[in-house]
């Protein structure tokens, strides 16, 4: 890790350490009966620590660091579980500062759209509807690639020019559906080239994968330490082969995802990254999958339980997989591109894209 | 607990200048190579081609010039160590040497043994064997019986060493004996020698495989003669030893590269423009390669910083164990072809070839249950 890279990683752990709780993890969860606690406190001090905007520019108010850099953050927001729209600011800001907008201030999400949905914008403002919208209830303003009269536009709008219909992920964190009725645009520009056709839906995923990495280290410590505590035969399970080669396997898968996710974040500084992202969210996803469901065996009946924790991490896994495309969607780009590329160019390919990251 | 993070890894601008060299000379060295040999990865064996490769100076590319070596980085070994495996080179002859059987003795030996074998296996000339294993030592590699007892000049050996890779082609053996035994510590007695294995005292019995092939071997020592310069650094330091050198050989890119062939022939069979089916297997498995490829590349970086890669290698090995085994069956799954050995095509002789040999990629090296076992240590559950 570089100086900025420790920097960051040391105050992520700290704020999310001290702030994410199991209590506040609770409150936030959508449920049916109850309306979720914004943990307000929490995304104040991430703002003022200026994780909302790592990769913005410093002369649009954020901190000018890299992709590779802000790896730590996300991968941090998925380890603590951190229920606030972290990650989607940072890529919605990001976004606006790459098509020359500056980014609003407070909460941002990005909307991707969606196979049969639809975005369009003109004169008269912003119509359509996109669903599982990340914290859309939540988002000061949303950020959308709408269809244009002369092609993809990027477009800014207040989340209150959206009507919501609320909804949340397995993990009961907000994915409300936004309907939009020629809604106030504050901001857009045309999407940059270089940013590919839906950059909302790749960086996206781009930072799923890194959750889902720091959310597998985290069930995989979960893990270890349970099977350290929970005596049974007389000794702690950790002492049984099986237990230990269970939770060696997420070990291993762990560090996969992590890899994985690491590789694609220095692909992006580097652009390009399409391929490296598709990588990491099926490595990822799979180690999400895998890891899921050795630590649940470990855990036995007290990891189905509400009252243990375990679960605030792996409905998170499971939800994180298939959000901004699944192993399956993310495989198959990969593998039409290695099979229209042919078996002799694999090799040269994979090097050359791993090469001078 | 320890952290299994891999630290990304990048290549210095000359190692890909010098990967440019090693596809150029593959490519013309191995012009018509057939897919069925090359599906062997480093199992194949060519004595021409350990030796063309020494002479290009790519073999003990990191020992000392005055050993033969060439000082070049671990990187730029790294480099045409996976440019050889994706070739499907055979490389087999040279390959125990230059990754474990020279750095041991360059860590370990005498002044008098480097000078002896080093150069030799710089220039591809020597074939090196590793005795570990005996019948009733497997995975408990500290339980081993064979024995070297001291006498005038030397050591006597008797007892046998099991799956003994190429020891009925190798010319020298760095074999694991008992010297002592100490009740109180079984880690303790055991001391590596250098054997010349045209020793009349030494017998290597070739064992056919399941592919069909003759490659690991039952070697029998019958009062074989070992004179005292060739016991190999401590007395009683041989397990030790043994753990340093297995970190060579766990870490290397062959542990996720020895099934390329049959992805690249599976690629071919698939055709430019896959159902979604077929996009979607491929897609995975390449994702896995390239990340594998990765975490590979982390290994050897650390490697090349001095760190112990004994953690990380054994991660690696555990999971490329896993993707190479899980391809021959994918393959088959996806092509539905009924291989056949004599008269089958390029796909269908890489598929029976790694169907078979795949088997042993979690066995060799060491266990998937070793490994993993070495991991759940890092996990600090043991």
């Amino acid at each position: 890790m570089n100086e900025l890279q420790q920097m960051l990683d040391d105050t992520v752990t700290r704020l999310f350490g001290d702030l994410v709780t199991k209590e506040s993890l609770q409150d936030a969860e959508t449920w049916e009966e109850s309306e979720a606690v914004w943990p307000d406190a929490l995304w104040r001090s991430v703002e003022e620590n200026g994780l909302t905007q790592p990769v913005t520019p410093e002369i649009m108010g954020g901190v000018g660091a890299n992709w590779a850099d802000s790896y730590v953050i996300a991968r941090a927001a998925g380890y603590y579980a951190a229920p606030i729209p972290l990650v989607e600011t940072i890529l919605g800001s990001w976004l606006l500062s790459r098509c020359g907008l500056t980014p609003p201030e407070g909460t941002l999400t990005v909307a991707p759209v969606r196979e049969g949905e639809s975005l369009e914008v003109d004169a008269n403002g912003l119509s359509g509807r996109v669903t599982s919208v990340p914290w859309g209830r939540r988002a000061g303003h949303v950020v959308v690639i709408a269809r244009g009269g002369a092609g993809p536009i990027i477009v800014l709008v207040e989340g209150s020019s959206a009507i919501i219909e609320e909804d949340c992920n397995m993990a009961r964190e907000a994915r409300d559906t936004l309907i939009f009725d020629n809604a106030l645009v504050v901001d857009s520009a045309p999407l940059t080239d270089a940013l590919g056709r839906n950059p909302i839906h790749l960086y996206g995923a781009m930072l799923r994968a890194a959750q889902i990495a720091g959310a597998v280290q985290r069930v995989l410590e979960e893990g270890v330490q349970y099977a350290k505590d929970r005596i049974q035969f007389g000794r702690p399970i950790a002492k049984f082969q099986i237990i230990q080669q269970y939770l060696a396997t997420v070990g291993s898968q762990s560090a996969a995802a992590g890899a994985a996710a690491q590789n694609a974040f220095r692909a992006a500084d580097r652009g390009d990254p399409l391929l490296d992202i598709a990588a990491a969210k099926v490595v990822a996803g799979d180690a999400a999958t895998t890891a899921a469901s050795i630590v649940h065996q470990t855990h036995g009946a007290i990891g189905f339980t509400y009252e243990h924790s375990l679960h605030f991490s792996t409905r998170r896994l499971w939800s994180w997989r298939g959000e901004f495309g699944g192993e399956a969607y993310w495989a198959e780009i990969l593998g039409r591109s290695v099979a229209r590329r042919g078996a002799d160019a694999l090799w040269s390919d994979l090097t050359a894209r791993q090469a001078g990251l | 607990m320890p952290s299994l993070h891999f630290e990304p890894c990048d290549l210095p601008p000359e190692a890909e200048t010098l990967r440019g060299e090693v596809r150029e000379f593959l490519a013309e060295t191995m012009a018509g190579y057939p897919v069925a040999k090359r599906a062997k990865s480093w199992v194949g064996q060519d004595r021409d081609f350990s030796e063309k490769l020494g002479a290009r100076g790519w073999l003990g590319m990191t020992w000392p010039k005055k050993y033969g070596g060439h000082e070049r980085s671990m990187l730029e070994r790294y480099v045409v160590l996976e440019e050889v495996l994706a070739a499907g080179a055979p490389v087999g002859g040279h390959w125990i040497a230059d990754r474990q059987s020279g750095p041991l003795l360059l860590e370990f030996g005498t002044e008098k043994q480097r000078q002896l074998i080093c150069p030799r296996i710089a220039r591809g000339e020597l074939i090196f064997a590793i005795g570990m294993s005996e019948p009733d030592s497997g995975s408990d590699l500290a339980s081993i019986r064979t024995r070297a007892v001291k006498v005038d000049g030397g050591w006597v050996v008797n007892g046998t060493k099991i799956w003994t890779s190429e020891a009925h082609l190798a010319d020298y053996m760095v074999a694991l004996f008992r010297t002592d035994t100490d009740p109180d510590d079984r880690h303790a007695g055991m001391s590596q020698f250098l054997v010349d294995m045209t020793n009349p005292g030494v017998t290597a019995r070739p064992i056919r495989n399941i592919t069909g092939d003759l490659s690991f071997n039952e070697v029998s020592f019958v009062d074989a003669f070992i004179p005292e310069d060739m016991i190999v650094g401590e007395e009683g330091g041989g397990w030790k030893q043994v753990m340093a050198e297995l970190k060579f050989e766990r870490a290397g890119p062959e542990r996720y590269l020895s099934s390329f062939i049959l992805l690249t022939a599976l690629i071919r069979e698939i055709s430019q423009n896959p159902g979604e089916r077929a996009a979607v297997t491929l897609g995975r498995l390449v994702a896995h390669l390239g990340t594998l490829r990765q975490m590979s590349l982390s290994v050897a970086g650390m490697q090349n910083a001095g760190e112990d890669p004994a953690l990380a290698g054994s991660i690696v090995k555990d999971l490329g164990g896993i993707y190479e085994q899980d391809m021959p069956k994918i393959a088959h799954e996806l092509i539905g072809a009924d291989p056949m050995l004599m008269n089958g095509g390029d796909f269908e002789k890489a598929l029976a070839y790694v169907t078979q040999a795949s088997v042993s990629f979690s066995l060799r090296g060491g266990t998937r249950e070793i490994l993993r076992g070495i991991i759940a240590r890092g996990l600090d559950l043991r």
